[in-house]
C-alpha cells in the first residue's frame, strides 16, 4: 500500500516539476509585463506538437530535438510580442485578455486543422525503463523529463539573477518608467520576456509529449494549471513557481487516487480559491502584485 | 463625435442646463426607437424564415441575452468575470431538474434560477470584495468557481454525471405554454421576449443613477468611491443581476436542447463563447452584445459547415480566434460604436 | 467651532514614517492650507483623512465624530469631499456625467443631478464642454473638472490637493472665485498648495508639514515670517559654513 501511495506521490512530484517550468514561463510574462497570457496553455501544446512532429519526421526524441523546439518557440514569442503584444502591454487587462484568448483559439484551431483532433502518442524505445530506488519504481522517461525541466528552471533563475539582461528584465518589472529613463529598450526587453516565457512553455510541452498523448484541447487545462501555480507560488517568485508546481503535481496525483482521475483538478482549484482569498501574494510572494 | 453634441451646447458659456439634457434625451429617444423597430422586425421574421433560420436566430437571441447580462458586469461596472458559466450551468440544471424530477413548471423554475444565479453572483462578488480581489485575480477566482462546479457536477450521480441529464422527449400532448418547451417557432418567440425583457432591464438600469455609479466604478474605482459611490453595494448588485439573468439563459438552454452535460454548461468553452458576442459587438454599450451575437453566431454556423464540408476540423476555432484578435486590435470598443455613429444612435459617454 | 480635529495622526509604511504625530484643527467655514516641501506628508495626510488609507495611530474627528476606519464613500456621505493630486477623471463618461456622479449624492434624481452638475460646470467655466467625453479634456480643464466633481457632492469639508497647479492665472482666479462662493455658503476648505500666492491670499490658517511632522501652524503672515518654516523650504544652505 505504501509503495502505491509513494509511487503515486513521486509521479505527481515529477510532473509537478514540469508544471513548474510551464508556470515559470508564465511567471516571467505575467511578472515582468503584467500581461494576462491566456494562451499560455496553447504554447505548451505547441511545444507538444513540435516535439511530436520532430519525432515523427526525424525519429529524434523530444529531448534530443529540444534545442529546435526552444529556438522555434522563442522566436514565435519574440516575434509576436514585437508585432502585436507590445501594443497591448499598457492596455486594460480585460482587453489583453481577449487578445490572448483569441490567440489561443486560433492556435488550437490550427492544431486541430493540421493534426486532427485525435490524440497522438510518441512511442519511445526508452518507454518502459524504470529506476528502482528502494521499493520505488520511477519511470525513467518521467524522471529524465523532470530533470531537464529542473535544469532549465535553475539555469533561467541564475541567468535572470546574474546576467546584465536578466537584471534589466528584473528592473523593467519593478519600475517600468524608471527603466525607460535609464535607457532600457523596453520593446526589446518585452519581446525577450515573451520569447523566454513561450520557450519555457514550449519546452515543457516537448517534455510532456513523451508522457501524455498530444491533442489540441489540452491547452485550457495547462493555462489554468499555470495560473494556479503562479498565484499559489507567488508572482515574481521562481522558487515559488517550483514550490507551487510540486504542490499542484502532488495535489493532482492525490486527488486522482483518492477521488477519481477526472477529479484531479478539484484540489487545485480549491487551493487557488483559498490562496486568492487569504494570501493573494502567494506562498512565497513578497509583493502583492498589481491589482487592477 | 461632433454629431452627438446638440447644437445648443456648442454656444459658449450661457445656459448649460436645458440644452444639454435636451440633446441627451434626444439620443435616448432614438435608441428606444431603434429598439422598438428591431423588435417589430423580429416579430415578423417568422413569416418568411425557415425552421432552420428560426433556430439559428433563437441561438442568436440566447447569446445576445447572455451577452447583455455579462456586459452589465464587465462593460458597465468593469468587473471581469470569466466564470459566468457558473450561473449558466446552475440555472440550466435547476430548471431542468425541477421540471423533470419534480414536475415543477419552468414558469416557476426560471424565476427560481434567477434567484439562484443572483445568490451565486452575490457570493462571488462579496468574496471578491471582502478579500479585495480585483482585476485579473477576480477573473481567475470566477474561473475557479466555475471549474469547481463543473468537476462536482461531473461526479454527482443525481444529475447524471458526465453522462448527462435529459429532459424527456416532447409528446403529442405537450402544451408549450405550460411546459415552456415546444417547436422552433415557440422557442423563437420565447427567446425574443426574454431578450427584450433583459435588454429593457439593462437599459433602465444603465440609464438610472445605478448605471452612472456602475460606470464610475468601472472607470476608476477609487475616484468613484471618493465621490460617494458605494462600491460594495454596487458590485454586488451588478453581480446579482448579471448572474440571475445568465442563470435564466442557462435555463432556456436546457429547455431548448433537452440535454445537459457539465462540460457544456459549466465549461471554459461556454464561458468564452458567452463573452465573444459582447466583446466583438461592443462592451459597455447597450446594443453591442446584440450586434455581436448577430455577427458571431452565424459566423460560427458558417465556419462549422465549411469545416465539415471541407473535412477540416478546427476551422471554426481558427476563424473565431482570428476574428477576436482582429476586433480587439482594430476596434477594441467593438463593432457597434462604428455602426452607431452611422445610424446616429450613439451617445458620447455611453461608449 | 472646529469641524475637523486631527490628533496624533501617524502613518508608517515599511521603514518610513510618512506622517508623524500630526495634530491640528480646522475651523468651520475657514480656508486652511497645508503646506510643506515635497515629501512632507501632505498628500498622505489627505489620504488618511479621506479614508483612503488607515492611520497607524491617531484620531480624526469630523463634526465631533471619529472617522478613522470609515470608507471613502461613507465619508463622502458624511460631507467630506476630496480631489486627487493626479487628477482622476472618469474617462468613459462625459464631463457632465462625471460631475453628475458626485451630484447624485445630494440630488438622487437624475434630472436634478443633471441640473446641479450643469450649473456647477457653468460656474467653473466648463459649461461649453459638458457633453464632451472627459478623455478629450486638456490637463488644466481636467483639474477644473476634478474640482467640480468634488463640489457636486455638496460637501461641508472640501479637501483640495494642489488644485491650482497647472492652471493659468485666469483659470486659477476663476477657481478661487468659485471656492470663495462656496466658502460663503458655509463650506470649509482644507487645501494642499504649493502656489504661495494663492495660499497667502485666501487661507486663514496655514499648517506647515516637514518630514511628516507639523512644523508650525498659524496665520499666513506669521508662518511666512517663521524662521523654521523658511529653513524647511530653503534647507540648511543658509547655515552651512
Amino acid at each position: 500500500m505504501l509503495e502505491l501511495y509513494a509511487g503515486v506521490a513521486v509521479n505527481g512530484l515529477l510532473i509537478g516539476v514540469i508544471y513548474a517550468l510551464v508556470a515559470t514561463g508564465l511567471n516571467v510574462i505575467f511578472g515582468v509585463m503584467r500581461v494576462v497570457n491566456f494562451a499560455h496553455g496553447e504554447m505548451v501544446v505547441v511545444g507538444m506538437y513540435l516535439g511530436y512532429s520532430l519525432w515523427q519526421f526525424t525519429g529524434l526524441s523530444p529531448l534530443a530535438s529540444l534545442p529546435i523546439t526552444v529556438a522555434l518557440t522563442f522566436a514565435f514569442g519574440y516575434g509576436f510580442q514585437l508585432a502585436i503584444g507590445n501594443d497591448f502591454v499598457s492596455r486594460p487587462q480585460h482587453v489583453q485578455f481577449v487578445l490572448y484568448i483569441g490567440l489561443g483559439l486560433a492556435i488550437t484551431g490550427l492544431h486541430a486543422m493540421i493534426f486532427g483532433p485525435d490524440p497522438r502518442a510518441i512511442q519511445g524505445e526508452a518507454g518502459f525503463d524504470v529506476y528502482r530506488i528502494g521499493f520505488l519504481r520511477i519511470d525513467a522517461v518521467r524522471l529524465h523529463a523532470a530533470a531537464v525541466a529542473l535544469g532549465v528552471i535553475a539555469a533561467l533563475s541564475a541567468w535572470l539573477r546574474w546576467s546584465m539582461t536578466g537584471k534589466a528584465l528584473h528592473a523593467a518589472s519593478e519600475n517600468l518608467v524608471g527603466g525607460q529613463a535609464i535607457g532600457l529598450r523596453i520593446d526589446r526587453i518585452f519581446a525577450l520576456t515573451m520569447g523566454i516565457g513561450v520557450a519555457c512553455a514550449g519546452t515543457a510541452g516537448a517534455l510532456l509529449a513523451q508522457l501524455y498523448d498530444t491533442q489540441p484541447y489540452l491547452a485550457s487545462e495547462f493555462t489554468m494549471i499555470a495560473f494556479i501555480i503562479v498565484i499559489i507560488g507567488g508572482l515574481a517568485s521562481l522558487p515559488g513557481a517550483l514550490l507551487g508546481g510540486l504542490m499542484i503535481g502532488l495535489a493532482e496525483a492525490i486527488a486522482a487516487m483518492v477521488l477519481e482521475p477526472s477529479a484531479k483538478s478539484l484540489l487545485s482549484y480549491a487551493l487557488l480559491i483559498l490562496v486568492l482569498l487569504l494570501k493573494p501574494e502567494g506562498l512565497m510572494g513578497r509583493i502583492a502584485g498589481r491589482r487592477a | 463625435m461632433s454629431s452627438v453634441l446638440p447644437r445648443d451646447a456648442r454656444r459658449p458659456a450661457s445656459g448649460g442646463g436645458p440644452a444639454v439634457s435636451r440633446g441627451f434625451r434626444a439620443t435616448s429617444m432614438r435608441q428606444w426607437g431603434a429598439a422598438v423597430a428591431f423588435v417589430l422586425v423580429m416579430l415578423l421574421v417568422p413569416l418568411v424564415a425557415s425552421t432552420f433560420h428560426l433556430s439559428v436566430l433563437t441561438l442568436i437571441f440566447l447569446f445576445a441575452f447572455v451577452g447583455v447580462a455579462w456586459n452589465l458586469m464587465m462593460g458597465f461596472a468593469g468587473q471581469l468575470s470569466l466564470g459566468h458559466a457558473l450561473y449558466f450551468g446552475a440555472g440550466a440544471y435547476l430548471v431542468a431538474i425541477l421540471a423533470e424530477r419534480y414536475g415543477i413548471t419552468p414558469w416557476l423554475g426560471l424565476p427560481l434560477s434567477f434567484a439562484l444565479g443572483a445568490a451565486l453572483g452575490c457570493i462571488v462578488g462579496a468574496l471578491g470584495f471582502r478579500f479585495a480581489v480585483r482585476g485579473v485575480y477576480f477573473a481567475l477566482l470566477t474561473i475557479a468557481f466555475a471549474e469547481f462546479a463543473r468537476i462536482v457536477f461531473e461526479h454527482w450521480g443525481f444529475v447524471g454525471r458526465t453522462g448527462g441529464f435529459f429532459l424527456k422527449a416532447l409528446g403529442p400532448d405537450n402544451v408549450p405554454l405550460l411546459s415552456l418547451r415546444g417547436d422552433s417557432l415557440f422557442f423563437y418567440y420565447a427567446l425574443l421576449m426574454s431578450l427584450v425583457g433583459a435588454w429593457a432591464l439593462a437599459a433602465l438600469l444603465v440609464r438610472s443613477p445605478i448605471g452612472y455609479r456602475w460606470r464610475a466604478l468601472r472607470d476608476d474605482e477609487d475616484a468613484a468611491r471618493a465621490l460617494g459611490v458605494r462600491a460594495f453595494r454596487m458590485k454586488l448588485l451588478v453581480a446579482a443581476v448579471s448572474g440571475g439573468l445568465t442563470a435564466i439563459a442557462g435555463g432556456w438552454f436546457g429547455l431548448i436542447g433537452g440535454s445537459l452535460f457539465p462540460d457544456s454548461v459549466f465549461g471554459m468553452r461556454i464561458s468564452i463563447e458567452m463573452i465573444l458576442a459582447p466583446v466583438i459587438g461592443g462592451m459597455g454599450t447597450l446594443f453591442g452584445p446584440i450586434l455581436g451575437a448577430f455577427l458571431v453566431i452565424p459566423l460560427n454556423e458558417v465556419s462549422r459547415d465549411l469545416a465539415q464540408s471541407l473535412g477540416i476540423n478546427g476551422l471554426n476555432l481558427l476563424l473565431y480566434g482570428v476574428l477576436l484578435m482582429a476586433v480587439i486590435i482594430v476596434a477594441p470598443g467593438g463593432c457597434w460604436p462604428w455602426l452607431a455613429r452611422r445610424l446616429r444612435l450613439s451617445d458620447a459617454g455611453n461608449r | 467651532m472646529t469641524i475637523l480635529e486631527v490628533r496624533n495622526l501617524t502613518k508608517r509604511f515599511a521603514g518610513l514614517v510618512a506622517v508623524d504625530d500630526v495634530s491640528f484643527d480646522v475651523e468651520k467655514g475657514s480656508i486652511t492650507a497645508l503646506i510643506g516641501p515635497n515629501g512632507a506628508g501632505k498628500t498622505t495626510a489627505f489620504h488618511l483623512i479621506a479614508g483612503a488609507l488607515t492611520p497607524s495611530e491617531g484620531s480624526i474627528r469630523f463634526e465631533g465624530r471619529e472617522i478613522v476606519g470609515r470608507t471613502p464613500e461613507e465619508l463622502c456621505s458624511m460631507g467630506i469631499a476630496r480631489t486627487f493630486q493626479i487628477v482622476r477623471p472618469l474617462l468613459g463618461m462625459t464631463v457632465l456625467e462625471n460631475v453628475m456622479v458626485g451630484a447624485l449624492n445630494r440630488a438622487p434624481k437624475l434630472a436634478e443631478a443633471r441640473a446641479v452638475a450643469a450649473d456647477l460646470l457653468h460656474r467653473i467655466g466648463l459649461g461649453a464642454k459638458a457633453d464632451a467625453p472627459a478623455s478629450t479634456l486638456t490637463l488644466p480643464d481636467r483639474k477644473l473638472l476634478e474640482t467640480a466633481k468634488a463640489l457636486a457632492t455638496r460637501p461641508r469639508l472640501l479637501m483640495l490637493d494642489e488644485v491650482m497647479a497647472g492652471l493659468r492665472p485666469s483659470e486659477a482666479d476663476r477657481v478661487t472665485a468659485v471656492l470663495h462662493s462656496f466658502r460663503d455658503d458655509g463650506v470649509t476648505i482644507l487645501l494642499i498648495e504649493h502656489v504661495m500666492r494663492v495660499v497667502m491670499a485666501i487661507a486663514q490658517k496655514v499648517v506647515v508639514l516637514h518630514h511628516g511632522k507639523a512644523l508650525a501652524q498659524g496665520a499666513p503672515a506669521a508662518i511666512a515670517a517663521d524662521p523654521r518654516v523658511i529653513e524647511s523650504y530653503l534647507g540648511r544652505k543658509a547655515e552651512r559654513r
